[in-house]
């Protein structure tokens, strides 16, 4: 159903309920800003709270107002469907239990200014545009958007020489990605006369041009870079590592869900006809990212770079999902970065409370020497994200590379299953390098909590993924249900 | 036959300043004769029927790139000769990458007149000229076919100043800021003191 004639009153308010979710995240951030600006920086935790309550309501919300089956509206620009509405609630859970993950550290540093968790929040609003985009427009402007967010996240330790870093060479390569984006998306428009995802999926099946091959090219380039996938995964460690830690998890959950969803929705939706085409592109980017983000880690000292070479092999993981096509790809999709984002999160949870008695933030893994005798319950905690995270049944990391190796088999991507597991093997390494470490080594240090906020977090995304386990059958039938609308 | 006059006179100051913002030895002189090429090239849109263009190029450019650009060459310590000394030597690239650029315009122009653009390409989605402005027709699109875009496109901009007062804004102690309540609140008995001294005292302060 589409809803192409030109607009009047009667139609915009037609229109308005499918973009509740975006409206409620929009108004919140307008009216939560007010709110900060006038309470000052003793409001920052009421201001994270409500800006956690806002972004569940606005994910709760997507999934609600899900219509049974795809809407466009808006003059083709934004769909409402099941993909986007799965994948909004992901974002809003993953996001705002980032966001949660941040009150004590920004407290503790003395960052807790109002304006983190707002720009967390306008980044989700982004992100909810990113995976409803159905046209060319719709998907720069929400790139863009969650991009400028998360540049300012980079770099909001303003007074640390290594944020402001983080910061300055994210927004400029993240400037760059945006320039390949908008020159592919100027090409595509040119050859096709369209930034539609319909008209241009339209023109793929009738006609091949060199040019908007050309311009698929770019566009692909210009998401990988958001995806952090190889080759373009350059800026990740850096970035990861000088970001505050609680920006860091932050980058590693949400965005990167609605990056593979919008690069998933450009390959399936917008260039469907074209699959030939954009096959190899995804295969190559899919094998050099979990070949980088194999090996690379390997040598990693600091806990955030390796979690960086982490999400990049795990993007290897999602953009294999992508190649097996619109039948098969979004079911194992989507299992696959939900179950990711919770893991990072979880992960970015025990990161952030490794904090010593004399204040100061482990980030190195020597550092995490004998936590099981200290920490008993930490390192418990981190042993089961990790053995999730490297796939190990019955954990829920399992499933979603089991999902993407049934899809490869149904296609005949053999191979690229091979790899994935591969790439899996040599990751146990480093994984279990740090459980190791964790569980047999000297105790250095003790931690001492960080304060509730995070501690809760960390024992939610906890249960969360070892409730997935049981429920990995409703996670699939959502999936499934989720992603049927391309095939 | 006014028009034509007018295309003339307004193109011949448009080339003039715009060289003059080259070779001016000032930069306030440069930034003074970019503002009346912006003006100049604003008269040249009215004259194309393109009145909306010719609003934005005065509105933004003139009223805030150019005047952004004043208060850059006015306020930084720049040392505008030392920029400018390998003038001579960064002409023939620049000449170069102008003529590439010319050509270009060229192309377009001639692939335009050629009419070997599809006509698709050409067909303007706007109302003819004649039926309603052109400023209208853009605002009639805009708010309604690309509300949501229009909207979102708010909210990128809202971001970008959020973020600038979050990176910059810094609250620091001991500056003395303008109270107004307490200045208009200041009563004759807290600023006034009479003081009666005794001859080669003076008063202590």
């Amino acid at each position: 159903m589409s809803m192409n004639q030109t607009m009047t009153a009667e139609l915009f308010f037609q229109q308005v309920p499918y973009i509740l979710p975006e409206i409620t995240l929009a108004a919140g951030a307008l009216i939560i800003v007010l709110i900060g600006a006038f309470m000052g920086d003793r409001g920052s935790r009421l201001v994270t709270w409500l800006c956690v309550a806002v972004m569940l309501a606005a994910g709760a919300m997507a999934v609600l107002h899900m219509p049974p089956e795809q809407v466009v509206v808006f003059s083709g620009s934004y769909a409402a469907d099941g993909f986007s509405a799965y994948a909004k609630l992901i974002i809003a859970l993953t996001a705002s239990s980032a966001l949660l993950l941040s009150v004590d550290f920004l407290a503790d540093k003395k960052l807790d200014k109002p304006e983190f968790p707002v720009l967390a929040m306008l980044a989700t609003l982004g992100m909810f545009i990113m995976v409803s985009a159905h046209d060319l427009i719709a998907l720069y402007v929400g790139v863009e958007m969650q991009s400028l967010a998360l540049y300012v996240l980079a770099a909001y330790a303003r007074d640390d020489a290594k944020s402001s870093e983080a910061g300055l060479k994210y927004f400029v390569l993240g400037a760059l990605s945006s320039g390949l984006l908008l020159y592919g998306c100027s090409l595509v428009y040119g050859f096709t006369g369209s930034v539609k995802f319909d008209v241009i999926s339209a023109h793929v099946a009738a006609s091949r041009d060199i040019g908007v091959i050309f311009g698929l090219v770019f566009i692909l380039c210009g998401l990988a870079f958001k995806m952090s996938a190889a080759p373009f995964h350059m800026w990740t460690p850096d970035v990861y590592e000088g970001s505050p830690t609680v920006s860091t998890a932050f980058f590693a959950s949400a965005p990167k869900v609605a990056a593979a969803v919008l690069f998933a929705r450009v390959c399936f939706e917008a260039f469907g006809p074209a699959q030939k085409d954009w096959l190899g592109i995804v295969v190559i980017m899919a094998l050099l990212s979990m070949v980088i983000g194999a090996l690379f880690a390997l040598q990693q000292t600091n806990i955030k770079r390796l979690l960086a070479y982490s999400s990049i092999a795990n993007m290897g993981y999602a953009l294999v999902a992508i190649a097996c096509g619109p039948e098969f790809g979004p079911k194992a999709l989507l299992v696959f970065v939900s179950i990711y984002a919770v893991t990072s999160v979880g992960l970015f949870g025990v990161v952030l409370s490794l904090r010593t008695a004399d204040g100061e933030r482990v980030e190195t893994i020597a550092g995490l020497s004998g936590l099981s005798r200290s920490n008993p319950l930490l390192a418990a905690a981190l042993t089961m994200l990790l053995f999730s995270v490297m796939g190990i049944p019955p954990l829920a990391g399992f499933f979603g590379k089991w999902e993407i190796i049934l899809a490869t088999s149904s296609v005949g991507l053999l191979p690229l299953a091979i790899a994935l597991i591969l790439a899996s093997v040599v990751s146990a390494f480093y994984y279990l390098r740090i459980i190791k470490t964790v569980w047999f080594d000297e105790p250095v240090a003790t931690m001492v909590p960080v304060g509730t906020a995070t501690a809760l977090t960390l024992t939610g995304a906890t249960f969360v993924l070892a409730a997935l386990t049981l429920l990995i059958g409703l996670v699939g039938s959502a999936a499934t249900i989720a992603g049927a609308g391309f095939s | 036959m006014i028009a034509v006059a007018a295309f003339y006179i307004l193109s011949a100051i448009a080339i003039a300043s715009a060289f003059m913002v080259v070779v001016a030895r000032n930069p306030v002189h440069s930034v003074l004769f970019l503002i009346l090429t912006f003006f100049t090239s604003a008269g040249l849109f009215v004259l194309l029927g393109a009145e909306f263009l010719a609003m934005l190029l005065i509105v933004v450019y003139v009223g805030a790139v150019a005047v952004l650009f004043l208060f850059v060459v006015m306020m930084l310590d720049i040392d505008f000769a030392e920029l400018k000394a390998g003038f001579l030597t960064y002409l023939p690239f620049g000449g170069l990458i102008a003529l590439i650029l010319f050509g270009q315009f060229v192309m377009v122009g001639g692939a335009w007149v050629e009419k070997s653009v599809a006509a698709a390409s050409i067909a303007a989605p706007t109302p003819a000229a004649a039926a309603v402005s052109n400023a209208e027709a853009i605002g009639r699109i805009l708010y309604t076919d690309y509300i949501f875009l229009f909207q979102a496109a708010g909210i990128v901009l809202f971001i970008a100043m959020v973020g600038a007062i979050a990176l910059t804004l810094r609250h620091r102690d001991g500056i003395r800021r303008q109270n107004v309540t307490a200045q208009v609140g200041r009563t004759r008995e807290q600023g006034v003191e009479m003081t009666d001294p005794k001859p080669g005292q003076g008063v202590v302060l």
